[in-house]
């Protein structure tokens, strides 16, 4: 509720917790340490000598969605036969110059949006130089001093209602690099430019980041985010999207300690391990009498710890200069504006639009908004052709409980589904409107899953239709308990024995009969 | 046969369309030329084979009436222009027997138009360099012989020098860095040749060597393909032996191209057409920033006489200021650095080129590119390393930088103030000779283009024309810049100032 | 400003060319000849200039977002000096 009034978003269901933790602390938006905000205890890591606080920024590179690279024309699809994504240009041979591709400038725009971001009307390329085999250029073009994309914010939903504001420094556009295999060979090295010169964002985010689990949320969040506005497909396993993770730490109420890069974490879960990994090590360091060198390390999941990287003889000087095969970058409001207007709904307003419009709880409404195609699927439940609501909250069960599990069960994604939303919206207007019981509902569902059909149709062929009809339903009762006059008698003393009985109708009548019906008749000639 | 190679490019192609001789002729004719003419090491590497069946296609098209602009001319290329299946080596050892697969744009229009390729020429390593003494391939010599020497003597001293692995010191240099270009158009091995010039290559060699070059406006030719050295400051352009023959060469090189993103959107204009528009009502600057302490008394008589026949021609002189004109060759020996450290940096043995062996891939590169590298390239490439490198980026490319903007203002106002061009000398000298600045400091050899960077700082266009001779009888070139993209302008100034000067008599062939 | 020999190295290395001890005296002397030549530059009032961006006022032109290069491996590796299976190969990066 607290949360609600910050926001001014008319948000609902946050929870209105009271705790100390929520919701002034989750003003961080000031890496710099705000050292007078509140801190989490439940966050600070404990150790021999007390509590550390730990604080994580995040740069993620996440590669734009788009056919041909940054520079150049040639392919960015995954795969392909080595170097055969790959032009003259990518392979940096001589003379050859680059040439921005303007869906990669959109789609960094996009973001920026998505974001909640400034914008950068004009914008420098810059050349980042160093050598590396997968580096054919001996530079990566990148932007260093302007950026296309400024400040903006991620807001971040943890588990128990609470709340956080990630802020977001910047955003840039730059070449991804070429890879190279070393275990294919005792002395040589492989190097495939198929990667080479796709284009990337660098979303760089404030150390606003306390825990592992903020640091999980966030990224999912991030994710999200691109997979809604089709900017990036967020594919970690592909390496489409990766993380540099910062760590530092320090005791509550002390400035900002020494901070150390984990490089290229490639999925959440190492993210959160790599995290609580390096801090540990960090305390560890200190509480022995030593202090953190800035360092860049990497984590290894199999010992569950970083370890510096050795090709460190000295800092690199990237000695960035503007690029100049290129001009600044330069649009104006319009094209943004345009850009704006062609959004689709993102995922913090279509998870408040779900809790207002169909009446769903925040964690169901979350849970839908996860991924867009889930969302999709649950509003083509929720609503039907003519554009009238069904039942918001029976939908979402449905669709989260029923569908969500099968699917998760099968190992199957929501383009997959053998069930239709249109089926599984057929199937909640028949409950609705009574024609069938929450049990054979089921029965109906499994049957659309593994036969298909129209769930009216089926249920008149299958004769599904559960019955109302209250004279059958007391025929059905008196012969039950006709047949079983000594039951009948205990379940005056014994009123759980109703659900025997209940049981008992229901198999004489098939299944058909409403159970409620049949509950509430039972309980009156029962005597209960 | 002879008498074809001394033929202009414009009377070559006049005599073309009037069927006075076919393409082939008058292509084999240069081959042979070429052939005998290897001395002068103008040429790195003769593509005879090409040129005929080039010139085969010709005559089949003049014969069916369907000649193109350039159909049937041999021109020379300059080695730094990347040539489909023709190897390409920037005048480096790096490069190897790196053979593109791939066409320069300038050039992929010269076959457009029809011209036939004779060959790669010589040229300083890398674009780097005011003599072409920086080559890989050993030095170019100025067919212009020092005075009191004769061709006996001459050749002697080049075959002797070559079996000495020497450079055979006494000649001229021809300049550069597009040393090989200019001799071979003043010794008549190719009716024209294209060249780049980044802080006066173009310009510098064609004045020691008595013939026209242009180094057009930034952005009016694509430098895709083309070798790149300092990216914001090279440009493509012509040498020729008259005016009209850069006009013509010029408006087949440049145009708009979607793949180098600073080449300019505006068409071609038609570049001979505008040769012989004269020169009367033009306003030409005589800025007095180029008058230098200590400037040959020659040098200043030249410039003198231009300023004379383009008054007599119907121009008027004016004095203007371009106060930062000093300052242009130290930013400059900043700028192109500090680009080149960067633009050179894929030179580094994995993807083509020279691969000198290393226990690891850092061991490789350094190997690499120790034996890669001639000292001039290294001596840049260190010091564009260091004055980006971490707390230098703003005493030195920031500030050398900023020192364009004034460079470019200068010029900026004194257009706006009315003037329609510049004319300077092209060049402090004459041609020195070969080996003569080997001892001195590297910033002796820089000094020879103390009169050209300020246009490629500026980013403008610029043409040197022959003008005279010195005491020597060595060729003198002036220099005339414009507004952007007003080349014309200066087709028809310096077509003023060859017309008074009268044709410069090339030397006599003693290479052969 | 002027450099001393362990800039001379240290700028070598980070140009990637291999300086052998007998030539860093010479390119020390060379690169300070420069240097002391560009020291020319102090002496430009540059306060309030802009560094040149553009030699000439354009817009930065883009491309359209479709295919139109690669699968052409063979050409890529042609030149290499040495490859496999169209791959580039390199000695290590010893990490």
């Amino acid at each position: 509720m607290r949360a609600a009034a910050r926001d001014g978003k008319g948000l609902k269901g946050i929870g209105g917790l009271d705790r100390k933790s929520h919701p002034a602390n989750k003003q961080r938006t000031n890496g710099a340490g705000p050292m007078n905000s509140p801190l989490d205890h439940k966050k600070l890591l404990k150790s021999a000598t007390g509590d550390w606080e730990i604080v994580i920024g995040m740069e993620i590179h996440a590669q734009v969605t788009s056919q041909a690279k940054l520079f150049s024309g040639a392919s960015t699809a995954f795969g392909g036969e080595p170097n055969s994504h790959v032009s003259f240009i990518d392979a940096a041979m001589p003379g050859m110059l680059p040439v921005i591709n303007e869906e990669c400038v959109r789609q960094a725009i996009r973001t920026g949006l998505g974001l909640k971001a400034k914008i950068n009307h004009r914008s420098v390329f810059d050349r980042k130089n160093y050598f590396y085999p997968d580096l054919p250029q001996g530079y990566q073009i990148s932007q260093y001093k302007s950026p296309i994309v400024g400040e903006g914010e991620v807001i971040v939903d943890l588990p128990e209602g609470e709340r956080i504001r990630v802020g977001i420094e910047r955003l840039h556009l730059e070449q991804d690099a070429g890879k190279s295999l070393h275990d294919q060979h005792a002395t040589m090295s492989h190097v495939d430019l198929n990667r080479s010169g796709v284009a990337l964002m660098e979303i760089v985010s404030k150390p606003d980041l306390r825990s592992a689990e903020e640091a999980r949320a966030y990224v999912t969040k991030l994710r999200t985010i691109l997979r809604y506005l089709g900017t990036c497909d967020g594919d970690m396993e592909k390496g489409n999207l990766r993380a540099d993770v910062n760590v530092s730490v320090r005791r509550p109420g002390e400035p900002l300690g020494t901070r150390c890069e984990i490089k290229n974490v490639n999925s959440i879960r190492f993210i959160g391990q790599a995290i609580e990994a390096e801090a540990r090590r960090q305390i560890g360091v200190i509480e022995d009498g030593g202090s953190i060198e800035q360092e860049t390390r990497l984590f290894d999941p199999v010992k569950g710890e970083t370890r510096a990287m050795r090709s460190k003889e000295e800092a690199h000087d990237y000695r960035y200069f503007p690029d100049p095969d290129l001009l600044p970058l330069e649009f104006d409001q319009a094209y943004v504006d345009e850009l704006a207007s062609q959004l689709p709904e993102l995922p913090d307003a279509k998870r408040a639009r779900f809790i207002t419009e169909y009446a769903l709880s925040a964690y169901d409404a979350s849970v839908l908004v996860a991924e867009r195609a889930n969302a999709d699927y649950f509003e083509a439940v929720a609503k039907r052709d003519d554009g009238k609501s069904r039942d918001g909250k029976a939908a979402a069960n449905w669709v989260i409980n029923e569908l969500f599990g099968r699917l998760n069960k099968e190992g199957r994604a929501i383009d997959a589904s053998p069930v239709s939303a249109a089926q599984l919206g057929g199937l909640v207007d028949l409950i609705g409107e009574g024609a069938i019981s929450g049990k054979i509902a089921k029965e109906l569902f499994e049957i659309l899953w593994n036969e298909g059909g129209d769930p009216r149709e089926l249920v008149e062929k299958r004769g599904l239709r559960q019955v109302t009809d209250m004279g059958a339903i007391e025929a059905a009762i008196d012969a039950v308990i006709a047949a079983n006059q000594d039951k009948a008698e205990q379940a005056k003393a014994k009123p759980t024995l109703i659900g025997w009985f209940v049981g008992q109708v229901m198999k004489s009548t098939g299944g058909k009969a409403n159970p409620q019906a049949v509950n509430e008749l039972l309980r009156q000639k029962l005597g209960i | 046969m002879t008498e074809l190679i001394e033929l202009s490019l414009a009377e070559a192609r006049d005599g073309l369309e009037a069927k006075r001789f076919s393409a082939s002729e008058l292509v084999r004719a240069h081959i042979s030329a070429v052939e005998r003419a290897r001395l002068l090491n103008a040429y790195v590497l003769e593509t005879p084979e090409k040129a005929l069946a080039q010139a085969s296609e010709s005559d089949a098209r003049l014969k069916r009436g369907e000649a193109r602009p350039l159909e049937g001319l041999p021109i020379g290329v300059k080695d730094l222009f990347c040539t489909k299946g023709v190897r390409t080596t920037a005048g480096s050892a790096i490069l190897g027997n790196f053979t593109p697969d791939y066409e320069s744009t300038v050039t992929s229009q010269l076959w457009r138009d029809g011209a036939v390729m004779l060959g790669k020429l010589n040229c300083d390593e890398f674009a780097m360099g005011s003599s072409n003494e920086t080559s890989a391939f050993g030095p170019v010599v100025s067919p212009w012989l020092p005075p009191n020497w004769d061709g006996a003597r001459a050749r002697a001293t080049i075959v002797k020098a070559t079996a000495e692995r020497a450079a055979p010191a006494g000649l001229l240099v021809p300049g550069g860095s597009s040393g090989g270009s200019a001799a071979a158009v003043a010794a008549r091995l190719c009716l024209a040749a294209t060249a780049t010039d980044t802080g006066g290559s173009i310009r510098q060699p064609a004045a020691f060597t008595g013939t026209v070059g242009m180094k057009p406006t930034y952005g009016r030719c694509s430098r895709f393909g083309t070798v790149a050295f300092a990216s914001s400051l090279d440009q493509a352009g012509p040498i020729a032996r008259t005016v009209r023959d850069c006009a013509i060469l010029l408006r087949s090189m440049a145009g708009p191209d979607p793949r180098d993103s600073t080449s300019a959107d505006l068409p071609v204009p038609d570049f001979e057409a505008a040769v012989t528009r004269g020169a009367k009502g033009l306003k030409i600057g005589i800025p007095k920033e180029y008058r230098m302490d200590g400037m040959p008394e020659e040098i200043e008589k030249l410039w003198a006489d231009g300023g004379r026949w383009l008054a007599a021609a119907g121009a008027e002189l004016i004095d203007i200021s371009l106060p930062h004109t000093a300052y242009a060759l130290p930013a400059y020996y900043i700028v192109a650095p500090a680009e080149a450290s960067s633009n050179l940096a894929r030179y580094d043995g994995v993807r083509y080129g020279l691969r000198v062996e290393g226990g690891d891939v850092i061991e490789m590169y350094e190997n690499t590119r120790a034996a890669g590298f001639g000292r001039e390239v290294k001596r840049r490439v260190m010091i564009g390393a260091y004055v980006l490198s971490a707390g230098y980026y703003d005493a030195y490319y920031l500030r050398a930088q900023k020192t364009r903007t004034l460079i470019k203002r200068d010029f900026e106002q004194v257009f706006a103030a009315g003037i329609d061009a510049v004319l300077t000398p092209a060049t402090p000298t004459a041609a020195f000779g070969i080996g003569e600045k080997a001892s001195a400091s590297p910033i002796e050899m820089y000094l020879n283009d103390v009169f050209t960077v300020t246009v490629n700082m500026a980013g403008l266009p610029g043409i040197s024309v022959p003008a005279g001779c010195d005491a020597k009888g060595l060729p003198l070139g002036l220099q005339l810049i414009g507004r952007p993209f007003d080349e014309e302008t200066l087709f028809a100034t310096a077509k003023v100032i060859e017309d008074a000067a009268g044709r410069m008599v090339l030397p006599k062939v003693w290479w052969e | 400003m002027s450099v001393d020999a362990t800039t001379v190295k240290r700028v070598a290395h980070l140009a990637r060319i291999a300086l052998p001890e007998a030539e860093v005296e010479r390119m020390q002397g060379e690169l300070n000849a420069i240097l002391g030549f560009v020291e020319e530059l102090a002496k430009v009032d540059v306060e309030g200039v802009e560094p040149m961006t553009s030699v000439t006022p354009m817009r930065l032109k883009q491309r359209a977002d479709v295919v139109t290069e690669g699968n052409i491996a063979d050409a890529i590796i042609a030149n290499a000096p040495l490859s496999d299976d169209h791959y580039f190969m390199v000695p290590k990066v010893v990490e």
